[in-house]
């Protein structure tokens, strides 16, 4: 036991000191959250460029509906302006409404590309002006549509409440559910491939460093590999623990410095437009909002489950990439179809929570939750929306079952394939050691 | 009183007798070489020795009593063929997480390799990586490693390969003190004039089997083959005679071998009797290369893959 707990501290303190680890830990982060809040306040002061544009030939239609501001757009309606002089004339465009047909295409004229952004607000307002003109024809005023509108949006709310067996209800909140379930799953789902490949390249470094044979004098194989693997473990838990201190400290240093309003305001401003940066801001503005939501999530269940399904997770693949780095000699290619087996499942897992999350109670949800090969993954995103304790315990102890026996089983192959030299082993014969006796 | 007895072991892989039937014992105090060609089942042997692998038959008795490998191997101290460190760690650090491995505290652990490293010259390595050290400088701070725990018995396989004449004197020196002090060493190599300088005892392996054992110059006696350089100023008609044959002639040398139950007089004798001087007479023993070469010679270089029927 003692030997194991050396090489665990090893394992542990050359990770932790290691440059990439301090870099991945906090970079991360900080550049998650300078990437969301910055695109937004990008969003927000690079694209409301003040433009000048002079109208011709306008039917009649437009003059008093047009919308004009002194902050983005103004809509100057002068004749004397053509294609030719309307930069001497201070305009950065020209609209001519001149038309030639029926079809109701126009033309703008200006030195340098309107971009998306400017053609799409000259085609809004058009549309408005055009709409506000018909409802005067029809005799209804645009601003008692606008305030009925503005009435009814959003004026009724659902709020779901179940009803567990003794009777209590309690609110649920789906989409903060479907988020939680999703964020935990696809982060158990991306740390068991990091982790779990930074466990073979740390038994691969043993065994083409030769050093395995000096530690193998020295401790079993088995206590060796155990060490390993408990403390990338704590590598892992270590990360996770600064990654959610540091998100939490920059989300508020963020909403100091950035406004909710600000946010908010990009990304309204950003609502009509198309692309990316819209979703950022949108994205930045829910993360504020969403703090309210959260507290109706049980989190100290979910970071116990999370917690518990990283770990449980975690332990019965890292065996078996300990296992197949020990089979590998110095062509990393090797590893590459020896890890196949073992990444299949853990995609599949993925693919079942990502395409069943809004059904997380459907048959192949609870029964990926059960299988330790899909569980840790899928059982994250069925946690936050509920699941009955005895599915969670059966999952368990499934779980904790099936890491027992990968480890048994992987621990096998590693006493034999971590001093095999030469050419790499055959299925057949990593099954025959594996269930040889001793 | 032995170290170590092994007794009919024996291990068997899929395509391969690697060891097949050795026993062997070996003496406290004592510089032991374990010879043989490549393949012959040393390092099979050594990692059973080490606790590595079990035996498949036979068992082994370690100071005086059944060999426990979990308990044991603190005693121990293997040098492989194939050296291994962990390259991205720093020196200092690297022999104390080996020396605590082998059951040291940390203290007494720093207090040993500091002691070590001022008897090797290597206290300015402390903070520098594995990496950033030549052949022969990573392979000092191996048998550093291997030693440091005081080990009863250590096993240092090929322990000269990759250093200069002035380091492999300065680790000869080292065995010799430690076989003084009480430490048992087991050597394994093929470069027979080491063996010939340093061992006490040897054990030949060959495909599995025991050929040889026992001291160097027992052995030598037992393979030689009355064998006598003279030095005599000599011409043809001055040896003709049934006591020697002449194996080579020089002008004022010898080398010839006697025949027909004939002694060192009786070659004295012919030369007296013929008023020729004698300046030199002495025995040629063979040396263990050509004993291991006789031995070994004739057995296909390497091993063949046999059916093995366990």
């Amino acid at each position: 036991m003692n030997k194991i707990s050396l090489i665990f501290q090893r394992e542990y303190i050359t990770r932790v000191r290691n440059k990439t680890f301090l870099l991945s830990t906090f970079l991360l982060p900080i550049v998650m959250i300078l990437f969301i809040f910055g695109s937004a306040f990008f969003a927000m002061s690079g694209k409301q460029k003040f433009k000048r544009v002079a109208v011709v030939n306008d039917p009649g239609i437009f003059k008093s509906n047009l919308k004009s501001d002194s902050t983005q757009m103004f809509f100057d309606f002068t004749s004397n302006v053509d294609s030719t002089n309307f930069t001497q004339k201070g305009y950065d465009a020209v609209l001519d409404l001149r038309s030639d047909s029926s079809a109701k295409k126009f033309v703008v004229h200006s030195k340098k590309q309107l971009g998306m952004d400017g053609k799409q607000m000259i085609e809004t307002r058009m549309d408005r002006a055009f709409e506000k003109k018909q409802l005067m024809l029809k005799g209804i005023e645009k601003e008692t549509l606008d305030s009925i509108s503005k009435q009814t949006a959003g004026m009724y709310k659902i709020e779901n409440r179940l009803t567990s067996e003794q009777g209590k209800s309690e609110q649920v909140n789906a989409a903060v559910n479907y988020g939680v379930g999703f964020g935990s799953g696809i982060l158990i789902y991306i740390t068991m491939f990091i982790f779990g490949a930074m466990v073979m390249r740390g038994v691969m470094e043993e065994k083409t460093n030769r050093i395995a044979e000096v530690m193998v004098s020295s401790v079993k194989p088995f206590q060796l590999m155990m060490g390993k693997i408990l403390g990338i473990a704590a590598v892992g838990l270590t990360q996770f623990a600064l990654w959610v201190t540091l998100i939490i400290v920059l989300m508020g240093v963020a909403k100091a410095f950035i406004p909710a309003e600000l946010v908010q305001q990009a990304g309204e401003a950003n609502k009509n437009m198309p692309g990316g940066m819209s979703g950022n801001s949108q994205m930045a503005m829910k993360m504020l909002e969403l703090e309210k939501d959260f507290s109706t999530v049980n989190w100290p269940l979910i970071i116990g489950c999370f917690i518990f399904y990283f770990l449980g997770g975690y332990l019965f693949y890292a065996s078996l990439f300990a296992a197949i780095g020990s089979v590998i000699n110095e062509d990393p290619q090797e590893a590459q179809s020896l890890m196949l087996p073992i990444t299949m499942p853990i995609i599949f897992g993925f693919i079942i929570l990502s395409s069943n999350l809004s059904t997380p109670d459907s048959t192949i949800m609870v029964w990926a939750s059960m299988i330790p090969f899909t569980s840790p993954i899928v059982m994250m995103g069925r946690v936050p929306s509920g699941v009955p304790w005895s599915h969670l315990i059966l999952s368990m102890s499934l779980l904790i079952a099936g890491f027992l026996f990968t480890t048994w089983l992987a621990g096998k192959i590693y006493r034999t394939g971590i001093l095999m030299y030469g050419k790499k082993a055959s299925w057949k014969e990593m099954f025959k050691w594996a269930f040889r006796k001793a | 009183m032995n170290i170590l007895e092994l007794h009919n072991l024996k291990k068997y892989f899929a395509t391969q007798k690697a060891v097949d039937d050795i026993s062997f014992e070996i003496k406290q105090g004592s510089i032991f070489g374990l010879l043989g060609p490549n393949g012959a089942g040393k390092t099979t042997l050594l990692r059973m020795i080490t606790g590595i692998f079990y035996p498949d038959q036979g068992h082994i008795i370690f100071n005086g009593q059944k060999y426990d490998p979990i308990n044991d191997v603190a005693y121990i101290g293997y040098m492989p063929e194939e050296r291994g460190l962990y390259k991205k760690m720093k020196i200092g650090e690297q022999a104390v997480y080996l020396a605590r491995l082998k059951g040291l505290s940390k203290a007494d652990a720093m207090h040993k390799i500091k002691e070590w490293f001022v008897k090797f010259e290597m206290q300015s390595w402390w903070n520098k990586k594995v990496e950033d050290l030549s052949k022969g400088m990573s392979q000092k701070l191996q048998f550093v490693t291997t030693v440091l725990h005081e080990p009863k018995l250590i096993i240092l396989d090929e322990p000269f390969s990759g250093l200069d004449p002035v380091n492999a004197n300065l680790i000869k020196d080292e065995i010799f003190n430690l076989a003084k002090k009480g430490s048992t060493i087991i050597f394994s190599t093929h470069r027979m004039e080491q063996v010939e300088e340093i061992c006490d005892h040897i054990v030949l392996v060959n495909k599995g089997h025991k050929i040889l054992d026992g001291t160097v110059g027992e052995i030598k006696n037992r393979f030689k083959e009355n064998i006598y350089r003279v030095g005599v100023n000599t011409n043809a008609e001055n040896l003709m005679t049934y006591i020697f044959e002449v194996i080579k002639h020089k002008p004022d040398q010898l080398l010839l071998k006697l025949q027909h139950d004939s002694t060192t007089n009786d070659v004295l004798k012919h030369f007296i009797n013929q008023n020729i001087p004698v300046h030199s007479f002495n025995e040629v023993l063979p040396s263990l290369n050509e004993i291991f070469i006789k031995l070994v010679e004739g057995t296909p270089e390497a091993r063949q893959f046999q059916q093995v029927n366990n």
